[in-house]
Parts: structure tokens; sequence; C-alpha cells
């Protein structure tokens, strides 16, 4: 039977991978954040997970406005970096594990969570850069990666309570795959940041570490807050920690936080990221 | 359907709702077709004509060719959208967001260093219009 054993998140800067592959990752802007990560990535090179399952939002990447899912789970055999503009990020293809993703599509599916099924689908930095800040620069990915992209560009994108009730399908879904797999689900984006307009630029440490307090100890209150909140408390893109909640839903209630690290700024964002461990995996 | 009305209360933000996302349909779709090389092209070589492509309205379309950030964000842009046409331009995220703020490039990344745009003081436009 599979397992998840553990949750992470992180925020994912675009900022942060292209610092990575133009060699800036030892500037003094730079240091500070990635010597935050050195722990994390001795951390999971111990746990070696099989899969990671990566929730994460495109940005009119694989989506544009032509189509905009809700949750799109890639179930493809591998995924490329995407070209944003400016050439793909230098990083390794992006292999899936179709089998599980196609498991936990019908799974949760008959659970009632509709996603969509995608076998085509190219990767960007809210994907990649999580990818190397807990792997570094490797010749290939470590592990299996399973994408599900969830909509928080158009209003509005899922609430949290929903975010945090597909967690807990997906859990259900992985328990119930008859290969004895270890995987590790991150949760990625925020946190506090605002890209857009007169007030860009905003960051609000009080409400993100309170967030990741209660992300460990009160996950059910996060999941009530409603999407007004985030837009005043935590920017306007700082909704995309809703995405926390479908990572947290995947967890047993009783979690160990393993370790947290905060950060500001990259670029225009409150970098935030933290592991947190099921306390007795297998025993659910 | 478009956003509850609480969320126009909070200053400088534009939320991203169906209206908008009607409105700025083309001038998005003009913003993503800018990830191919061979339109990158096409459109710094003749913006104007370039933009006949898209069936945006002239207002759209000036406030690309004027590159007035905001005024695109108005006329139902998003900002991961007109990213594109900045990343087009050479510029980063961050001098957007400086022209976007009305701040000059070093005055913006200073704010930042120093921990950002506080929450106090800009949670409600009440607070900006007593500022």
């Amino acid at each position: 039977m599979a397992e998840i054993l553990a949750g992470v998140v992180c925020s994912h800067v675009p900022a942060i991978g292209a610092a990575l592959d133009n060699g800036k990752a030892g500037e003094p802007y730079w240091r500070p954040l990635f010597r935050g990560f050195e722990p994390s990535k001795a951390w999971i090179a111990q746990l070696k997970p099989d899969v990671v399952i990566l929730v994460y939002n495109d940005h009119g990447s694989a989506f544009s406005l032509e189509m905009i899912p809700t949750f799109a789970l890639g179930c493809a055999a591998e995924f490329a970096p995407a070209d944003e503009g400016w050439g793909a990020r230098p990083v390794p293809v992006v292999e899936g594990h179709p089998e599980l993703a196609w498991h936990i599509a019908q799974s949760v599916i008959l659970d009632e969570f509709d996603l969509t099924i995608v076998n085509k689908m190219d990767v960007d930095h809210g994907l990649t850069v999580p990818l190397s800040l807990m792997f570094g620069q490797p010749a290939q990915w470590p592990c299996r990666v399973i994408p599900l992209a969830v909509n928080v560009v158009q209003y509005p994108p899922p609430t949290g309570n929903r975010c945090y009730n597909l967690g807990k399908a997906i859990r259900k879904a992985v328990e119930s795959f008859d290969q004895p797999l270890r995987v590790v689900i991150f949760g990625t984006g925020g946190m506090s940041h605002q890209l857009q307009g007169p007030r860009a630029g905003l960051i609000n440490p009080e409400f993100d570490k309170r967030f990741l307090d209660r992300l460990v100890a009160d996950p059910q209150a996060l999941a009530r807050i409603p999407h007004v909140e985030y837009v005043r408390e935590a920017g306007s893109e700082g909704i995309e920690m809703v995405m926390w909640l479908i990572m947290r839903g995947a967890l047993d209630d009783t979690v160990k936080e393993v370790y947290r690290f905060y950060h500001v700024p990259a670029s225009n964002t409150a970098v935030g990221h933290m592991i947190l461990e099921n306390v007795a995996p297998g025993a659910a | 359907m478009s956003k509850p009305s609480e969320f126009d209360d909070i200053p400088g933000t534009l939320v991203f709702d169906g209206e908008r996302s009607r409105q700025g349909y083309h001038l998005n779709m003009f913003c993503m077709s800018l990830m191919k090389p061979e339109n990158r092209e096409a459109f710094r070589a003749d913006g104007r004509a370039y933009l006949v492509r898209f069936p945006m309205t002239p207002e759209q379309a000036q406030s690309i060719l004027d590159r007035d950030w905001n005024r695109m964000l108005e006329l139902g842009g998003n900002i991961y959208y007109t990213a594109k046409l900045a990343a087009c331009d050479g510029l980063s995220f961050q001098q957007i967001a400086a022209l976007m703020t009305g701040m000059t490039q070093a005055g913006y990344a200073e704010m930042m260093l120093h921990g950002g745009r506080p929450i106090e003081g800009n949670r409600s436009k009440s607070e900006w219009d007593r500022g």
C-alpha cells in the first residue's frame, strides 16, 4: 500500500529559479534564502520518496484564458519545463507516475471531486522552483512527480475548505493504491505578496506566521478563511496559500513540525517553508 | 458573476473576476501570444500593426502601446499576462511593480529589502483617503 509520509510547503517565486539557473545563489541577496533550504534538502535526501504530489498553479503557461480548470491532475509519463517567454528553465524533464495519477483521478472523482485529467502539460516555475529548492540541481529529479495544478489566477479560486477536503480525498486515494510507494505532498505558492497595481509589494509577516502556526495546529480554522481575507491581508497573490490546504488535508490531524523557515524578500514575495510529518506513518 | 463588493474596499487592488476576464480577454490573449519568439519579433517590429490581430478596444491597444501597466489592469488585464509583455520588453517583475506603484525602481527595491509594504494603513480605501 502506498502511504503519504510527509508534507512540504514552500513559495515558488520565479526569481528564485532564475537566481539558481544563472549561478547567483551565492550572492548576498540570495544566500540566506538558499541556506534556509539546506536542512530541507538533507531531510528529503534521507527520506527518499518515490513520488511527490506537487500542488501548484500554472501562470498562463500550460493554460491560458482559453481554458481554466479549477483542479488539473497531470497523468502523463512526463512533463516538459515550460518556456515562459524567456526560454525554458534548464532543469530536467519531470517524470510523472501515470499509474498512481490515474488511480488518484479515478478515486477522487468517484469521491465527488471532479478533477480535470491532463495528459499533456508543460510545467512552469510554479512546479519547478519548489523541486529546485528541495532537490538542488541534479541531472535528473530523484523521484516521480504528479502535478496538481490549481486555478488561483481567475476569480474565484476554490475555497480553502474545498482544498482541505480534496487533500483528504487524495490521501484516501493514495492509501488505496496497491504498490508500496512512499509519497510526499508539496503545497506551493504564497506567502504574502501582491504583484499588481499601486499596492504592489505588500508583505504581512504577522499573517504569514500565524498562518504557519495554524497550518500545524488548527488547519480547520484556516480552511474557513474567506478569499477576501487572503486578498486584503496577504495581497492579491497571497491567495495562492489555499493550495497549502490541499497538502495539509492529506496529512494526519496531528502532525509533527520538522522544520520551518521564513524569509523576506525574494523579489516581491515573502517566502514561507515548512516540513510536516505524519506522527505515525502507516498507522492510519 | 462578479466578485462580492467587499473586495472593492481593498486599496490599489483589482480582483480578476469574470467581468474583468471578459473585458480583458483579447488584451490578455495578446500578452499570451508573446510566449512565441516569432510573435515577439512581429510585435517589436510594428506594435500597432501587430495589435490589429486582436479585437480589443482602442483604449486597451493604447494602454499597451503606452506601456501604462495600471491602465492595462483597469481595462481587464491580468498581472500574470501583462508580465509576459514586460518580459518581452526585457523588464523584470520588480521593475513593473515599481512602475505600478509610482516608485522608482531603487526605491521599490529598497522597500522590499526592508520588509515590503506594511499592512498597516493598506487594508482599506478609507485609510488611503486619509493619507
